[in-house]
Formats: C-alpha cells, structure tokens, sequence
C-alpha cells in the first residue's frame, strides 16, 4: 500500500503529516518506509533524527562520442532527431551537452556507426536511514541539476523493496516532480491551507489528481488561520475533509525546532490518530497494507 | 535594466507575500511570476489580462491503434514507462523523445505538438505583469518559466523600465534555475525553522553555483531566535548580506483574503519595514 503526501503549495505541511503519521503507525508495531522523495529540498530526516546508514551517488546515462568512429557532417542523425537539443555540430565534431539530455537513448539507437556509447552525468545522493522504527530513503538532487524525477524514481525503486505501508513525502507543485512522486499511489493526502493562496494551488493539484484517477482526500493544515473558502470548495467538490490541524503556535514551534509534534502535543497525537482512521475509511485498500 | 528573482528554496516561507509588497515600490517595473506550477501573483493583483499566448513546447507521442500491431517494440525502448500494456501513451510521462516512433516497424507512432499551457501580458495597478499557467499533468515548466522571464524583459525594454521583478518557485530544479538565468540578485527568503534552514544552505549553494548575487529576508523572525542566529551565522559565513526582518504577523493572511499586498493592507507596520527592505534593496542595484 503506497500512500502519497501532496500539496500544490509549499509549506503547507506535508512534511509534517508525513513524519508525524509514520511515527504513530510505527509506533503501533506497522511495517512503515517513508518515502522523501522531495529531492530538492529533502526534510523528513530532520523530523526522524535519522543518521544515513547508506548513502550512494546516483546518475543518469548521457551520450559520450567516440569522435574516431563518428561519421560527421554527413550524418548528423543525433543531432537533427535529438529533441532536446542535447547534441550540437561544433566546427567539426558533435558536442553533447549533458545537462539538457534526458537520457531518452535515441542517439545511440539511431546511429549507424556505434559512435556513441554511454557515459554518465551525476543526479544526486540516494540514501537510507532507520529512525524510530521507520524506514527512511531519500534522495538529494545535486546543486545545478535541474531534473528531479530521475532521482525521485530511484528513491521510490528503494523504498518499494521494503514490505508493509510505504509513505511517500512528494515535493511541491503540479508538474513533473509531483507526477514521478505521486503517479502510482493508492490513496493521496493532499494538505492544504485555507488562504487563498492554498485555496487555488489546491484546487489545481486537485485538477492533477482527477487527471490521473487518484483518489485522494484533504488534510487542512492551520485550521482557523484564514478563512472559509477551502472548506466551501472541498464540501462543494464533494471532497472528503480527512483532519483538522489546528492553527497553532505551539505546533509552530515544536516544527520548527524539527520536532515531532504527535511527541510534543498530546491534542495532535489525537489529530493524526483520527487522520488514519479516516485515511483507512476512505480507502479501503489501506487497511490490508500486507497486501501491496 | 536589472532583474531580481525572489527565491526561498523552501515553500511557503512568503516569497509571493514579499514581491507583491515590493511590486508596489520603486521605479517603473515589469512582474514576472515564475512559479507556472502554482502561480498566486493574480490572486492579488487581479491582473487585466492583454494578450494569452499558447505555450506550445516540445511533443508527444501517439500510437495509431488501427495501425498499431502491438509488437512491443516501443514498450520496450521506452525509458519512461509512458506506454501502457495496452498501447496507448500516457502523456504524463511521455517526455517527447521520439524513440518510440524510430522503433516502431509499422510507423504507428506520430509525434504530435504538445499543448503546456498559456501564457499572458496583463496590466496591474503596480504595472505590467507577465504570467501563465501550465496544462494539468504538463511537463515543460523549466521552458515556460524562460518564457515568463524573456518576455518579462522584452516588454520592460521596450516600456524602458528599469526593473524586472520575478516571483520564482520552490525548490532548487529546473523552474528555479531556469528563473535563476539572467538574474542579477537573487532576493531570498528565509525562515527560522530547522527545515527552511537546510533549504537556505541548498538556495545559496545553486545561486552560488550559478554565481549570481544574493541577499537575504527573513521573515518569521520571531518565531525561533536562536535559528534566527543560526541563519545570521550563515549568510555571515557566506558574506551574504540580511536586508530585513519580518515578524510573524496574521496581517499577511488578512491582506491576502483581501486581496491586497501588505504594503497596501497594513501600510504603518509592515509597510514600513518593506519600504525599509526596498531602500537595501536599492542600494545594491
């Protein structure tokens, strides 16, 4: 059973209500593995006070030409069908360009002379850790590359090995990171914040979500802060609200010292015990999490 | 004509809060919101749309099902598991590479235009703003943030304006380094959570990767002070400098519900340390 945290904004809390969430499940004797596969900004190993028992570099095939066996101007096939513009005629050789490839292989299907072989560009860290009876793996996007999901896509291969409930902390937004993280979950906990701000990049990873037949339910995060509109809009979308978590300055604190608050704040244990109870009502694949 | 880009690596730290506050400052300007994957920048700024351009880019495959004999060549090439056991693409994943219309025997696979989304010039009471929305499940941010900003540019040339503020997205991939591009200062927002500080040293060491000037807001200054010195340690450490603080204050919320920067909701208070923050701001251009 893979259970997916997202929100089209960030800082809503989905951090939180992964870490939080794995942590009471653990502590009821479940099989947990959390999933970070927020590779930009990773945080849940802050929550845990988890120490990386395995880290290892991760990268991702690019071309490399032998320029010996490269037919030159005369064929130029990578570098007319390559889509990317990842392979360019320079004076007199192709010059690959790394960063822009998406390792997609049709260069070196295409060409007829076996030039071009497969070197390798550097993506990130994969890492995993245990804390708290919880199975961390995450990733860490290398500074200056700009493609996430390949990363994310190692990170959930990893966290998949393990058995029992997997928790999957997705990054921000509604494009691509989010859809690598997101796309073959059983059930989406999306977190929101009732600003207006939080009203529309909900409504839009909720357009996401349609679009990708997840089903999915709403945690609204700092309850009270704002005003009415998420609630009139999820009643009115027939969303199911899931929890409350209260706006809270308490909570604001215990967070951000990168505490747990399920440990720190008795009325949030209560918040996230009801948060799985709803979680399991509203999707009944959750219940049996051996059966993944 | 100089570009700041407001950044924060961490979500939800207010970068929109502070750019709409700073849009409302200054010299003639042109706004650029360059975070398309959940752009607010409107919500505020009830924009008057001028122009809507399609944002064509890249391709997608389709698979011609009565042409198709379901061989599984393509299936097998694929290196994003965009086809399904059924032969039909899913567009989500497809990143448009084509391979799977060179492998195919039977020439089922047609390479069509990909829709990402829309992009528009509108007027605003700061000025001009450039922005845009990308399709549900589009990939492509990266492409349509470069056309935010070019645009955003183009128009304050031809305007001669003499600022180009861009609001940018979370994170440190390829939407934040493609609003990143050009920049001559990246204005960054920080926030003294455990959290938002790992992501602080993530956005310094990209700007720093990409040798771009930075300087630091933080907001929510009250909330924590001892992380409140932690990040003071690192942007000293860094030679970055602070030119402002913020405290937590329910105002910003209020002046979004109103739909007002908080320059314009709360003009004594907040207002005044923005105006503060604009003058350091200034300085540096």
């Amino acid at each position: 059973m893979r259970l997916a945290i997202a929100s089209g904004k960030g800082g809503t809390g989905k951090t939180t209500v992964a870490v939080n969430l794995a942590t009471i499940l653990a502590g009821l004797g479940q099989e947990v593995t959390l999933a970070d596969c927020d590779v930009e900004e990773p945080n849940a190993h802050i929550y845990l006070g988890a120490d990386w028992l395995y880290q290892e570099q991760q990268s991702v095939p690019v071309p490399q030409i032998d320029t010996s066996a490269c037919l030159g101007e005369s064929c130029l096939k990578c570098v007319q069908e390559c889509r990317f513009k990842a392979l360019i005629w320079m004076v007199d050789a192709v010059m690959v360009f790394p960063e822009l490839c998406h390792s997609c292989g049709l260069c070196q299907y295409l060409c007829p002379s076996g030039a071009i072989s497969e070197g390798i560009r550097n993506i990130g860290l994969l890492r995993s850790a245990k804390s708290r009876g919880i199975s961390l793996v995450g990733g860490l996007l290398r500074v200056g590359e700009a493609m996430a999901p390949p990363l994310i896509k190692r990170v959930k291969e990893t966290a998949d090995a393990n058995a029992g409930l997997q928790i999957v902390d997705a990054p921000p937004g509604a494009s691509c990171p989010v859809i690598a993280s997101v796309e073959d979950a059983d059930y989406v906990v999306l977190v929101a914040e009732p600003t207006p701000f939080g009203l529309h990049d909900l409504r839009l990873t909720v357009e996401l979500l349609k679009s990708l037949r997840l089903p999915f339910g709403v945690v609204i995060n700092r309850d009270g802060m704002g005003d009415g509109r998420v609630d009139d809009f999820l009643a009115e979308a027939d969303i199911p609200v899931l929890a409350r978590l209260p706006h809270s300055q308490k909570a604001a604190s215990i967070s951000s010292k990168g505490q747990l608050l399920v440990e720190r704040h008795e009325d949030f244990l209560g918040y996230f015990e009801q948060l799985w109870s709803a979680i399991q009502s509203f999707s009944p694949r959750v219940e049996s999490s051996e059966s993944r | 004509m100089k570009e700041i880009v407001v950044l924060s690596g961490k979500g939800g730290t207010g970068k929109t809060s502070l750019t709409l506050a700073l849009a409302g400052l200054g010299p003639e300007k042109v706004l650029a919101d360059c975070d398309v994957d959940a752009a607010d920048m409107h919500l505020v700024l009830h924009p008057e749309v001028q122009e809507t351009h399609e944002f064509i880019s890249g391709e997608r495959a389709w698979i011609d099902p009565q042409v198709c004999t379901e061989c599984g060549e393509c299936i097998e090439h694929c290196r994003f598991e965009a086809i399904d056991p059924s032969f039909r693409v899913r567009d989500e994943l497809c990143e448009g590479c084509a391979l799977c219309s060179h492998v195919c025997p039977v020439g089922a696979v047609q390479m069509l235009e990909r829709h990402c989304g829309s992009w528009y010039k509108s007027l605003t009471r700061f000025g001009p703003l450039v922005h845009a929305s990308l399709g549900i499940g589009e990939e492509n941010s990266g492409k349509l943030v470069t056309t935010v900003r070019t645009e955003a540019g183009a128009w304050a040339e031809e305007n001669g304006a003499e600022l180009v503020l861009v609001d940018g997205s979370p994170g440190i991939g390829c939407p934040v380094i493609a609003s990143l591009t050009n920049a001559d200062l990246a204005l960054i927002v920080a926030e003294p959570t455990m959290s938002a500080l790992s992501d602080l040293e993530r956005i310094f060491d990209l700007v720093e990767h990409f040798g771009i000037a930075a300087q630091v807001v933080v907001n929510k200054s009250d909330i924590n002070n001892e992380l409140v010195e932690r990040i003071e340690a690192i942007c000293s450490d860094r030679g970055i400098p602070i030119i402002g603080r913020l405290g937590y204050d329910q105002a910003v919320t209020r002046a979004q519900i109103a739909g007002q920067t908080i320059l314009e909701y709360d003009p004594d208070n907040l207002g005044q340390t923005i105006r503060d923050i604009w003058k350091n701001l200034e300085i540096s251009l």
